[in-house]
């Protein structure tokens, strides 16, 4: 049972990265009506970039902070160089684009900070684990990382649906044109929208890089599962991202904790052993095709105009 | 396609001279190395032309079409290591299992369209990559050897390097010629008529659905069987044969050749294969002048370059080659 709830609380730590990733690309796919594959270069971005200056300035937060910062920039450097070109046009051509970016930004990192990976090492109060409920120990690191995203998905909340600038994205979703005429610098919104989007995966990336090694590559996988998350959500849904990536966490971890000792109940140990592992990993595959059956459009449709 | 004469007709020709040649070539030069490359150029080249079945002609962007060569290798690796080596066992079940596969597949993506049907081919092939990690039996991560190609009989021996080379450039042929033939068939107009506007189709009575469930499927089932080519091309399979960047560069070379071209995709493999081993040199010889002995080292970032070259291409050629051969401006 405290395994359990240890497990439970793992699948909603992932959750809440997938949902950061998850959040910044529906938010570019619903706004700028863009695919991103490069969305996890700025994951691998961010967390390269805490690695770095945290080792500069032997700080973890400052390292945060400024890794932020340099993602942000980074991601709006981005866009006005090579996304911007990309709006209007096919969606074969940003998956192209992106992919081609992808390339780029890995040989970059590999050029910049070697083949090597990096690991960031925590000040010393966050590694202790504190009592959650009595009798279970958690990591206290992984802790913040569900506050902080928490807070992440207020601040987002709070800023496309009561802020002037949320409501000049939103209207900037519905009729690009319209905002424009009425005198908004669309280029420069669609450039904030995007260096935000890029921040929120760098933010994923830092928060997770004291857990996994920092390596070229890192975001390519989880990126994957953040497009599970979006079909599940429903694409241009910041609300069905949220719920979708608390859901695929907890299924993901729970399904690789229990999976092969639920099966071991039914078929031989030595076949459930060899099929655990296989299984558990298409566990959320599995629940993107039922979604898909039932529901195309995905959990909470984005409202279409 | 009419067949006048033009520069691309005469391009066409003198690549498809120069692939029927090279074993010639590579047994008078004994330059092997050639000759093994474009084995492995013309299976992906079989791979590109399937995927420019649904992707050029029928309008569909799957970002998976990799997961049938590792559906059609592992079916031979499977079958190898069990030790069923007859080719004629093999492959039609390669073929069989892709096209199954292909057909499961294609019924819960083709439910989708746009940019959810790109994630959610992505994510399928990602999930028989993550299935095929976790097959301990058959080498999971490591991969497997294939101790012996597939057998078949007195009729061909594709353990011989140019017997299996003009294997592969005749199946290319065949599957060109395939292509072709739906393309130009009822079949083939339905499916392209669906790309243009799917719901005029379907108005007009066309249940575009099972059309271009098909379509995936025939694409899906001449995948698997460059699956089968490449693993006995390379005598291992591994994970990576389906790793997501591989169905990344099927549709590089579709797209760089020229999308809904008939001899497109085998130009893009050749391209693109051939960019991946020229480009190093390439910047080796360019940055010798300025970082000297580090020339080397320089080349080895050659994907710094590949990158943008993509992204070029989609900005100003979206013709690919093809187009650009013939001259055409598409916007």
């Amino acid at each position: 049972m405290l395994y359990f709830i240890e497990q439970c609380l793992n699948g909603v730590q992932l959750g809440m990265l997938l949902f950061l990733l998850a959040a910044g690309l529906t938010l570019i796919f619903g706004i700028m009506d863009l695919v991103n594959l490069a969305h996890g270069s700025l994951y691998m971005l961010g967390a390269y970039f805490a690695a770095t200056f945290a080792g500069l300035t032997d700080s973890f937060v400052l390292g945060a902070i400024l890794a932020l910062i340099a993602t942000l920039v980074v991601g709006m450097a981005v866009e006005v160089i090579a996304m911007r070109r990309l709006y209007g046009r096919d969606h074969l051509d940003h998956v192209l684009g992106t992919f081609g970016l992808i390339l780029f930004f890995n040989e970059m990192v590999r050029l910049i900070w070697g083949p090597a990976g990096m690991t960031l090492s925590l000040p010393m109060e966050m590694l202790q684990a504190v009592e959650v409920i009595p009798g279970v120990f958690y990591p206290l690191y992984r802790l913040v990382i569900i506050g902080a995203t928490l807070l992440v998905a207020l601040f987002l909340y709070i800023l496309v649906m009561r802020t002037r600038i949320g409501m000049l994205i939103r209207a900037g979703a519905s009729n690009r044109e319209m905002v424009g005429a009425l005198g908004i610098n669309i280029k420069l919104l669609y450039t904030l929208v995007f260096g935000l989007g890029a921040a929120l995966a760098g933010f994923a990336g830092l928060m997770q890089a004291p857990i996994l090694t920092v390596q070229i590559g890192m975001g390519e996988n989880i990126l994957i599962l953040a497009f599970v998350v979006i079909i599940i959500g429903g694409i241009g849904s910041i609300r069905g991202a949220f719920v979708a990536a608390v859901l695929v966490g907890l299924i993901d971890t729970i399904g690789r904790a229990f999976l092969p000792d639920l099966l071991r109940l039914f078929f031989s140990t030595n076949a459930a052993s060899n099929a655990g592992p296989a299984i558990s990993s298409m566990l959320i595959y599995l629940l993107m095709a039922l979604v898909l059956v039932f529901r195309p459009e995905g959990l909470f449709p984005a409202a279409r105009k | 396609m009419t067949a006048q004469i033009n520069v691309r007709s005469v391009f066409i020709a003198a690549l498809l001279t120069v692939l029927a040649l090279l074993p010639v070539y590579a047994a008078l030069t004994g330059n092997y190395f050639l000759m093994t490359l474009f084995t492995r150029i013309l299976i992906l080249a079989i791979a590109a032309t399937s995927l420019n079945l649904i992707l050029g002609y029928g309008g569909m962007v799957s970002f998976g079409h990799a997961v049938y060569l590792g559906i059609g290798g592992y079916a031979v690796g499977i079958l190898a290591k069990e030790g069923i080596t007859s080719g004629f066992v093999q492959w039609p079940v390669a073929l069989v299992v892709s096209a199954l596969a292909a057909l499961v597949l294609g019924a819960l993506s083709l439910r989708t369209r746009g940019v959810y049907f790109i994630m959610i081919t992505l994510a399928f092939a990602q999930m028989f990559y993550y299935i095929a990690i976790g097959l301990d039996r058959y080498g999971g991560d490591d991969g497997l050897t294939i101790y012996k190609r597939s057998q078949f009989g007195d009729l061909i021996n594709i353990s011989n390097k140019t017997q299996f080379y003009y294997l592969c450039f005749a199946l290319l042929l065949g599957t060109i010629y395939l292509v072709w033939r739906i393309v130009n068939s009822r079949f083939g107009m339905v499916i392209q008529g669906a790309r243009s506007n799917d719901r005029r189709m379907h108005a007009i009575g066309f249940p575009t659905f099972r059309y271009k469930l098909i379509c995936f499927v025939i694409a899906g089932t001449l995948c698997g069987l460059a699956g089968a080519l490449l693993a006995n091309h390379t005598d291992f399979i591994s994970p990576a044969l389906m790793h997501w960047t591989r169905s990344g560069d099927l549709i590089v070379m579709v797209v760089l050749g020229g999308m809904a071209s008939l001899f497109g995709p085998m130009i893009g493999a050749v391209a693109l294969l051939v960019l991946e081993e020229t480009l190093p040199i390439l910047i080796g010889a360019v940055a010798a002048p300025f970082v000297g002995e580090n020339a080397t080292q320089a080349a080895e970032y050659w994907q710094i370059v590949l990158g943008p070259l993509f992204l070029m291409v989609v900005l100003f050629a979206r013709g690919g080659i093809n187009g650009l051969l013939a001259g055409a401006r598409r916007g």
